[in-house]
């Protein structure tokens, strides 16, 4: 199906199941520990041996020796892969750094082998029992330091080009009668799923199955291809349930690839899970930013200058954080520079995170703009508004497909009691606590991408969808039952959903919130299809036939759907493909958030009391499950305010704190109060789904609302996150 | 993990008997920290002698003042009610430590040897002198943000990780332990962890083989008693410090802080200085600290929250 004009009224319009707050379908294989997870997929192979990872102790350098005697000889080790006998792999294009080192080593904890043995427990002794002799080399570890000699870069993937003019930016901040000039810091973050990496490997002949936890099923085939050089057809990924992924299972990682290599070596299956310790190290994680922002604006409140220039740091062949990006759409402005630039570190792959680039940039760039609200003598929501843009800045004449940010600020305000806000900081005091209010916009795009998936009518009426889309814990599996129950005019228990299987068609998979929108819009397209072939057999036009309460019809006559397959299963197979209205249209979403916290006089530290999303972002497909999306991410940005951040080693090169007691994520107690609303609207030109993603932007913004809410309550302004409480301690009025 | 074997102890001098006995043996209780520890291989016990079934879970009220058993867990210690009407600050310390499942299994005398949590100790790559004697500290210059300020030395600069020890420290607890000859002794609570020096992978004073059966509190001190633990997260957390208090009416009273040190961190002559306030007595208390750049706000942060404690003291 080609989707290259708006939508008109369609059958998901008629919202008898799509909209509504429906619970998980997979809930109860989830709350009874019965879903499938990779590691626990003991029925799926038999005479499973088990294989433990074991990383390089140097961040930099080489192996110079590597002596495997004691591991060999160790009770139940059935064989051991190296650089060194694993044959000839490559390094896949979407792998910064090779999944297995040696001699040469490129980060810290990169796999430089793997033991295979008969339990977990001998596997794990044997890789102990390794002895690795290394030649250290002076490596790159700290941004600050390297950032000086870092040339512009831009992002390929997006296509971001390295430094973007518009107008005269120097010229009009100089000009500026009210400007800013900060620079902001934000460090690595680990995605900290609650499911490590981990694989079953397989092979039958030259064919390999990988059960694996994985976002992106066609690009894990695609990589395993490319990586151990065998055809894409040799290669089976099945990956129905993820325990979180956040960016960090976009691509297969060393648990897969080590684990296919294990498995032809010791001539059995093998599983292999990373440690919890390995993740931080060994797998990808969000890169640290240093962000200078410069605004410039009239007396008014009107921007006139906008500057924000973002650094970040990754192995040689990786990308940059693209900070930058929300900073090219979110306000107007005549006068504009955005840049990113990359420095060379030799820490572990930088890569995506939930909300790459919007994230990390929003962090900085909505601290500014409550700076520069205050410098005008504005409340920064009002500030906010006179700076809204109905048209993409970079294209005049180019709009929003749909933008209702406004909306969002004053819905908030309205909600969250805005206007008990003192505007003076440091001046509410609760008992031994300083209150304080904060605002930030959030904003994120919206990414349309093919996506196809298969259905299936039984003669019990029964439609099965089957497609290589991925539910990463979102709720995926619920959204595509209602899409096809809403479709196929039928319950939603009439609905099964194969989901993560390399078999299927290739769906959009899950990342860049662009899973939902794309996945049910496929899953949408084929039941349309499958509708064409049902309207035929059972002798309707199927421009009329109306799809109801189980029933096909026109007119008085009315048959059930699932006579349609009485002689045999009717399986149709689309796809939803886009035109051109990405392009015409500039589609994003857009929300606010608003916090407030408390802060301890005495010991400084900072307590969340409340929080308030509000987002535009199309039609809901199911609000349960947006909303449980939304205060997730909203989680993940307390963590990102107060306290996560990956703490550099920069003598040894390494994430120090690579545990979850080290790398603390937000519990209950610090998350008191949450609330979501979302706008009502629909986006017609995003997919006849007219829905968006809101999984990625309910973390745009979040930290710096939290940071706003704590200068709001302290008058201390803390521009280095995570804004832990030395940071401002000693700025704190006395103590007696 | 590596292979170890088990046995379950009889009585506690059997206990000491068996673990004096066998090379590299190591005592279980709840095994919350031994377990993990020994998963990373930073523990690698060739046997564990399981302590569970020994009786010694009862809190017993004495004439001395309170008994404590060796294998009383937190949570129970924590809700019992003569420790919450009369040591409150043991209670409440207690409570900010862990998680309610950890503290259902933690035991009295495990939460006293826990391991330090240095992520350079859990670190098998990196050198230290804790876990490899000899092989330097490279938590020194790195990242020291939660370690030790005072009582460092050259070869480590790890904090003692416990919340119930610091009130322990403050209600001077003793503990109680038995020898492999059958020999009991009591080690008041200042004694019982030792600062690093250029041991720092001997952490108390208990000789080999030697169990511990009890703590034991002496008479309530009355008193308005504080625990304020201070960390980045508010729960299941470790301390970035930690103050504990008894305050009586007149302004006298104690002060015990965690996060700092080695062990639970008091110096008795500092609290001499409490009626003049909480600056007073942290300069004395942490006088001769020597912080890094990272963690150099402890100080300031110490002197804070006692000045949080003392006035909660004041008012509540």
């Amino acid at each position: 199906m080609k989707f290259d004009t708006p939508a008109t009224t369609n059958p998901i319009d008629q919202l008898k199941i799509i909209g509504h707050p429906t619970d998980r379908i997979d809930g109860p294989l989830k709350t009874t520990g019965s879903a499938p997870y990779a590691y626990e997929r003991h029925d799926v192979v038999a005479n499973q041996a088990y294989g433990v990872i074991l990383g390089s102790a140097i961040a930099k350098g080489r192996i110079a020796a590597m002596d495997l005697a004691a591991a060999k000889a160790a009770p139940g080790v059935l064989a051991i892969v190296t650089a060194a006998n694993a044959g000839p792999i490559a390094k896949a294009k979407s792998h910064t750094a090779k999944m297995l080192a040696g001699p040469d080593i490129q980060h810290y904890d990169q796999a430089i082998a793997i033991v295979v043995a008969e339990t977990f427990e001998q596997a794990r002794d044997g890789a102990k029992l390794i002895r690795v002799d290394y030649e250290r080399a002076k490596g790159r570890f700290d941004l600050d330091a390297e950032m000086k000699a870092a040339p512009p870069k831009g992002d390929e993937e997006s296509g971001s080009k390295p430094i973007e003019r518009i107008g005269d930016f120097d010229g009009a901040f100089h000009a500026a009668p009210v400007k800013l000039d900060a620079t902001y810091s934000t460090p690595a973050h680990s995605h900290a799923m609650m499911e490590p990496h981990a694989t079953i490997a397989a092979w039958e002949g030259d064919t390999l199955t990988l059960w694996t936890s994985n976002q992106m099923i066609a690009w894990a085939v695609r990589d395993v291809s490319q990586t151990l050089m065998i055809p894409k057809e040799k290669i089976r990924i099945v990956s129905p349930y993820i325990g979180g992924g956040f960016g960090s299972k976009l691509w297969i990682r060393s648990d897969a690839i080590m684990a296919a290599l294990a498995a032809k070596a010791a001539g059995r299956p093998v599983k292999v899970a990373l440690a919890r310790p390995q993740i931080a190290n060994n797998t990808t994680h969000r890169p640290a930013t240093i962000q200078r922002i410069r605004l410039g604006a009239a007396k008014d409140g009107k921007l006139t200058a906008i500057g924000h220039e973002s650094w970040s740091g990754n192995l040689p062949q990786g990308g940059p954080e693209t900070a930058t990006a929300q900073t090219k759409l979110l306000y107007a402005g005549a006068n504009r520079l955005t840049a990113t630039r990359l420095a060379v570190l030799d820490l572990p792959e930088g890569n995506a995170m939930r909300a790459p680039g919007e994230a990390s940039g929003l962090m900085a760039l909505e601290i500014a703009m409550d700076e520069m609200a205050e410098k005008l003598g504005m409340d920064p929501i009002a500030f906010r508004i006179a700076n809204d843009t109905q048209e993409d800045p970079n294209k005049p004449g180019r709009t929003f497909s749909y933008r209702n940010l406004i909306g969002c600020l004053q819905t908030g305000a309205e909600k969250f009691g805005w206007d008990k806000r003192q505007a003076k900081p440091a001046s509410v005091r609760d008992g031994r606590w300083l209150v304080g209010m904060g605002v930030a916009a959030a904003f994120r795009n919206n990414m349309l991408t093919k996506s196809a998936a298969r259905v299936r009518l039984s003669a019990k009426g029964i439609v099965t969808v089957e497609t290589d889309m991925t539910d990463i814990g979102t709720g995926t599996y619920t959204i595509i039952a209602q899409t096809a129950a809403e479709t196929m005019g039928i319950p939603l228990d009439h609905v099964v959903v194969s989901l993560g299987d390399s078999r299927f068609p290739v769906s959009a998979g899950s990342g860049g919130q662009w899973g939902a929108n794309n996945s049910t819009a496929g899953v949408y397209a084929a039941c349309m299809k499958l509708r064409e072939t049902v309207a035929v057999k059972l002798g309707f036009n199927s421009a009329d036939a109306v799809f109801s309460d189980g029933k096909v019809g026109t007119g008085n006559r009315h048959v059930s759907l699932a006579s349609a397959a009485k002689d045999g299963e009717i399986v149709a197979e689309d796809a939803i493909e886009y035109g051109s209205l990405d392009k015409t249209y500039q589609q994003s979403t857009f929300g606010g958030h608003f916090v407030e916290v408390g802060v301890d006089a005495y010991t400084g530290q900072i307590r969340i009391r409340r929080m308030l999303a509000v987002c535009s972002a199309g039609r809901i497909l199911n609000p349960k499950s947006a909303r449980s999306q939304v205060i997730g991410a909203m989680t993940m940005g307390a963590g990102a305010a107060l306290m996560e951040e990956l703490a550099v080693d920069t003598r040894f090169g390494f994430f120090v704190n690579h545990d979850l007691a080290g790398y603390e994520v937000p519990v209950h107690g610090d998350i008191p109060h949450q609330e979501v609303i979302f706008l009502d609207e629909t986006d017609p030109i995003s997919s006849p789904m007219k829905a968006k993603g809101v999984g990625e932007l309910g973390i745009c913004g979040v930290a710096a609302a939290v940071a706003n809410a704590i200068y709001n309550a302290t008058g201390v302004r803390v521009r280095d996150y995570p804004i832990t409480l030395d940071k401002h301690l000693e700025k704190l009025p006395a103590v007696a | 993990m590596k292979p170890f074997t088990y046995e379950r102890a009889a009585s506690p001098a059997k206990a000491a008997a068996a673990a004096l006995a066998t090379p590299n043996a190591k005592f279980i209780a709840g095994g919350t920290n031994l377990l993990d520890l020994m998963k990373l291989q930073i523990e690698a016990p060739a046997h564990l002698i399981d302590v569970n079934g020994l009786g010694l879970d009862r809190i017993e009220r004495t004439d001395a003042g309170l008994r404590i058993g060796a294998l009383v867990r937190n949570t129970d210690l924590a809700a019992d009610m003569i420790v919450r009407r009369d040591y409150a600050v043991l209670s409440r310390a207690l409570l900010a430590g862990a998680s309610g499942q950890l503290r259902n299994k933690a035991t009295t005398a495990g939460n006293l040897l826990q391991r330090t949590r240095c992520p350079y100790f859990y670190d098998t790559a990196q050198a230290c002198n804790k876990r490899q004697p000899g092989s330097g500290c490279a938590a020194i210059g790195g990242v020291s943000r939660q370690l030790a300020v005072i009582g460092t030395s050259d070869a480590c600069i790890a904090t003692h990780p416990s919340d119930m020890a610091v009130a322990m420290r403050l209600l001077d607890a003793s503990v109680e332990t038995v020898t492999a000859d059958g020999k009991t002794r009591a080690i008041p609570m200042v004694d019982f962890h030792r600062l690093p020096a250029a041991t720092p992978h001997i952490e108390t004073a208990l000789a080999p083989g030697e169990f511990i059966t009890a703590v034991t509190l002496p008479k309530p001190l009355g008193g308005k008693h504080g625990y304020w633990k201070v960390r980045d997260r508010n729960s299941y957390a470790f301390a970035l410090i930690s103050v504990a208090t008894v305050i009586q009416p007149d302004g006298t009273g104690r002060v015990a802080v965690g996060g700092v040190a080695h062990k639970p961190w008091r110096i008795e002559a500092a609290e001499a200085e409490l009626p003049k306030g909480a600056k007073a007595v942290t300069a004395h208390l942490l006088a001769g600290a020597k912080p890094s750049r990272d963690n150099a706000f402890k100080i300031p942060l110490v002197e804070r929250t006692l000045a949080g404690v003392l006035a909660e003291a004041r008012t509540a």
